[in-house]
């Protein structure tokens, strides 16, 4: 089977299976959880490694992970319960020191098979072509198999708990006052965090899981308020950045992965800059767009009060603009056809007489 | 292990190992104490991912592979995430966690992704930039000491210098704020100093577990005081400690690296921390609380025994009918009471001493004050 074809189907696979998650994560403020969960999941593989006797099968390394995931939610539940300390020092407690733990045993006892911490890191998608099965008689790429059924699992979720998912994201409390049990779909939500941290866990790593997991949501956040519009969008960049995320780690000859989550990056920052809800720069350009707009208004009406054409120089002294700023002003008057310039001044058109009687005018 | 200890003035690579490991505890303690204080712990989670890039980048740059040039590099991308953070936070309604997790894991994939590039670039020099994702501490020598000396002890003169305004920061920005302190700028002061926390840690524990270091000394010491300079004390003694022991263990057997270890241990201080330490920790939490519903369940009880005994017989019968236990509860709660000298047996059954009579007047009154004093509030 085409290696392109495998490696991108299977990293559309990822982000999706990610963004479906990694979307709620967001919204219910538990992004650097879902760190957390990433980190921690690699003890809980490497027991499940163990267990199964060096088998490097699927269904103990999800149990493993599922197990691992579930143990650090708790465990930063129990310490931010227990006031001690706060719940971001609680994250960043926990994951290290799980973490190190399974560094240590991969070093320790796995230091010459499969469980590489390169591998461990930054995952290498580019070994997913050679992983295949052969189902029904037909080969098909083990990465398929396991990331479609954790997308399908995730679309499963969060189809069938969309108003749960929905009403506890958004109103806990309501949510528990109705019945809805949100602490267990807090669990299961973690639980499949851990589930597809491990499964992309060959692909892209522990690290990076995280990149797909919150940058797709964020960036989508930032253009919609609308759930079912950012769940979308979030597939959707998840979908952009493993496209050019690929071609860009083939051009260069890097780390197909980092190259991804680069490019989510640059997804992101492109949607904080040019939002339309607000973005940095979309937000300053309207606001410059509409200060002229008042300059140039506030012109018009200044000039209306007189009967000869006013000088610029006149208008400078009068509203102390500086001389930039004025022909900012006087250039969108005109081209507004507001104003026109005389030799010995500006002077308003009827159709800026007539805006002078508008409601805006007088409030200005 | 006495051997080992005696390892660390004889052993020159040992010796560097435990020092550089050492210092940065110290370093990752006194401003990890800050940090967690201003509940920025994960700032530094972000500022050691985003050092990858910068790392990378100052290679590439260079083509040097100085420690301090690479530091360098990655110092400033460090900041540029941090400052990204902020500019995120201050501009769009973004929530903070999310914030931090996109440029923590936007810069660390660019970070592997340039990495990669250069290892496959087929530059004879590249080896050992990866060191940083776990840190190298066998590989530091004197002179990356000699630099994490100096790196700390400008970090460590500067908090000194700033530590009241630097204090007031921490608790109370407003007040900071209206006593006319510049606020934004010691903010970026102690910021600038976390980067060069970060960077002492990058070579030692490297960025994956660099947060470890800013968090786990500072939240340990926490537990053992209220006062801030005592904290940042003990939070560079249990750093410092952790360091050491880390490099000791791992030198004491193959195929042990230093980083992992290091942070183990400091887990371990934190977790005997949160159990132990007086006054906070959770062990005497527990026993305090155990305590409390034993002296407010006597009370009650006795409470019940004196209605019973101003108005009607106090004998295990009755108790065990007012209190609707069984009767054999009620014989042995009148057996705790009496133990406690509150009540004896008399002709009808039971009754309240002197004493017994005294406490359960004090506490009538107390119920009875109780209430006023709310309202009075």
């Amino acid at each position: 089977m085409n290696a392109d074809l495998v490696i991108i189907v299977t990293a559309i696979l990822v982000s999706t299976a990610a963004a479906l998650v990694g979307t709620f994560l967001v919204l219910r403020r538990m992004a650097l959880l879902s760190d957390a969960i990433s980190h921690a999941v690699l003890p809980g593989i490497v027991l499940a490694y163990w267990l199964s006797g060096g088998e490097r099968a699927t269904l103990p390394a999800l149990l493993g992970a599922a197990a691992a995931g579930l143990v650090t939610v708790s465990l930063v539940e129990w310490l931010t319960r227990s006031g001690k300390v706060k719940n971001d020092a609680a994250i960043g407690i926990v994951f290290p020191a799980l973490f190190s733990l399974g560094v240590l045993a991969v070093s320790l006892y796995f230091r010459h098979v499969h469980l590489d911490l390169d591998a461990v890191l930054y995952g290498e998608i580019a070994y997913t072509p050679f992983n295949t099965l052969t189902l029904w008689g037909r080969e098909i790429p083990e990465s398929w198999l396991v990331m479609g059924s954790l997308t399908l699992l995730n679309l499963l979720f969060v189809l069938l708990f969309y108003k749960e998912l929905k009403l506890s994201t958004f109103d806990a409390g309501l949510a528990a006052a109705l019945g809805f049990a949100p602490g267990v779909l807090h669990y299961a939500l973690m639980t499949l965090v851990s589930f597809t941290s491990v499964g992309a866990f060959q692909s892209v790593g522990a690290i990076l899981i995280v990149a797909f997991l919150i940058i797709p949501p964020a960036t989508a956040y930032l253009l919609t308020q609308r759930l079912p519009v950012m769940i979308g969008l979030a597939v959707g960049v998840g979908v952009v950045s493993s496209l050019a995320g690929y071609g860009l780690a083939i051009w260069l000859d890097a780390s197909i992965a980092g190259m991804m989550a680069t490019v989510a990056g640059i997804c992101f920052a492109l949607a904080f800059l040019f939002s339309p809800l607000g973005g940095y720069l979309t937000t300053r350009l309207r606001r410059e767009r509409e200060r002229l707009e008042v300059a140039a208004r506030l012109l018009v009406a200044h000039l209306a009060h007189h009967d000869q054409p006013v000088p610029e120089q006149e208008v400078l002294a009068e509203f102390g603009w500086n001389p930039a700023f004025l022909r900012q002003a006087r250039n969108k008057a005109l081209r507004e056809g507001w104003l026109e310039v005389l030799r010995d001044g500006l002077r308003p058109t009827p159709g800026g007489l007539a805006l002078n009687k508008t409601r805006f005018a007088q409030d200005l | 292990m006495f051997e080992l200890v005696s390892q660390i003035f004889t052993d020159y690579t040992l010796r560097n190992v435990a020092l550089g490991s050492a210092l940065l505890g110290v370093i990752g303690g006194v401003l990890g104490a800050f940090t967690m204080l201003r509940r920025q712990s994960l700032l530094g989670d972000v500022l050691a991912h985003a050092a990858l890039p910068g790392i990378c980048l100052a290679f590439i740059l260079t083509g040097s592979k100085v420690p301090l040039i690479l530091l360098l590099g990655g110092g400033l991308a460090g900041w540029l995430a941090s400052l990204g953070v902020l500019a995120v936070l201050r501009h769009s309604r973004l929530p903070e966690d999310a914030a931090l997790g996109v440029m923590l894991s936007s810069f660390f994939g660019f970070g592997i992704a340039l990495l990669t590039f250069i290892q496959h670039s087929n530059n004879a020099n590249q080896a050992g930039l990866d060191q940083f994702i776990f840190g190298q501490a066998a590989t530091i020598v004197a002179s990356d000491v000699l630099n994490f000396m100096v790196l700390g002890g400008l970090a460590l003169f500067t908090v000194g210098l700033f530590y009241k305004e630097f204090k007031l920061l921490s608790f109370d920005p407003e007040y900071a704020h209206s006593l006319g302190l510049p606020v934004r700028g010691l903010s970026t002061l102690l910021t600038s100093l976390t980067v060069l926390a970060v960077m002492v840690g990058l070579q030692t524990v490297g960025v994956v577990l660099m947060a470890a270091m800013l968090i786990a000394p500072a939240a340990a010491a926490r537990q053992w005081t209220d006062r801030l300079s005592t904290m940042i004390g003990l939070s560079a003694l249990f750093g410092a400690l952790a360091g050491v022991s880390g490099a000791l263990v791992s030198a004491s057997r193959e195929n042990l690296p230093t980083g992992p270890l290091v942070i183990l241990s400091i887990s371990a201080i934190l977790l005997v921390s949160l159990f132990l330490a007086p006054l906070r920790g959770l062990v005497w939490d527990g026993v305090r609380t155990r305590q409390n519903r034993r002296r407010i369940f006597l009370e009650r009880l006795l409470l019940d025994a004196h209605v019973l005994h101003n108005h009607d017989v106090l004998t295990p019968q009755t108790l065990a009918h007012h209190r609707r236990e069984s009767l054999a509860a009620a014989q042995r709660h009148l057996e705790m009471l009496r133990t406690r000298g509150w009540v004896q047996p008399s002709r009808t059954g039971y009754a309240l001493t002197p004493a017994g009579h005294q406490k359960a007047h004090e506490l009538e009154q107390a119920m009875r004050v109780l209430p006023k004093t709310l309202e009075g509030a």
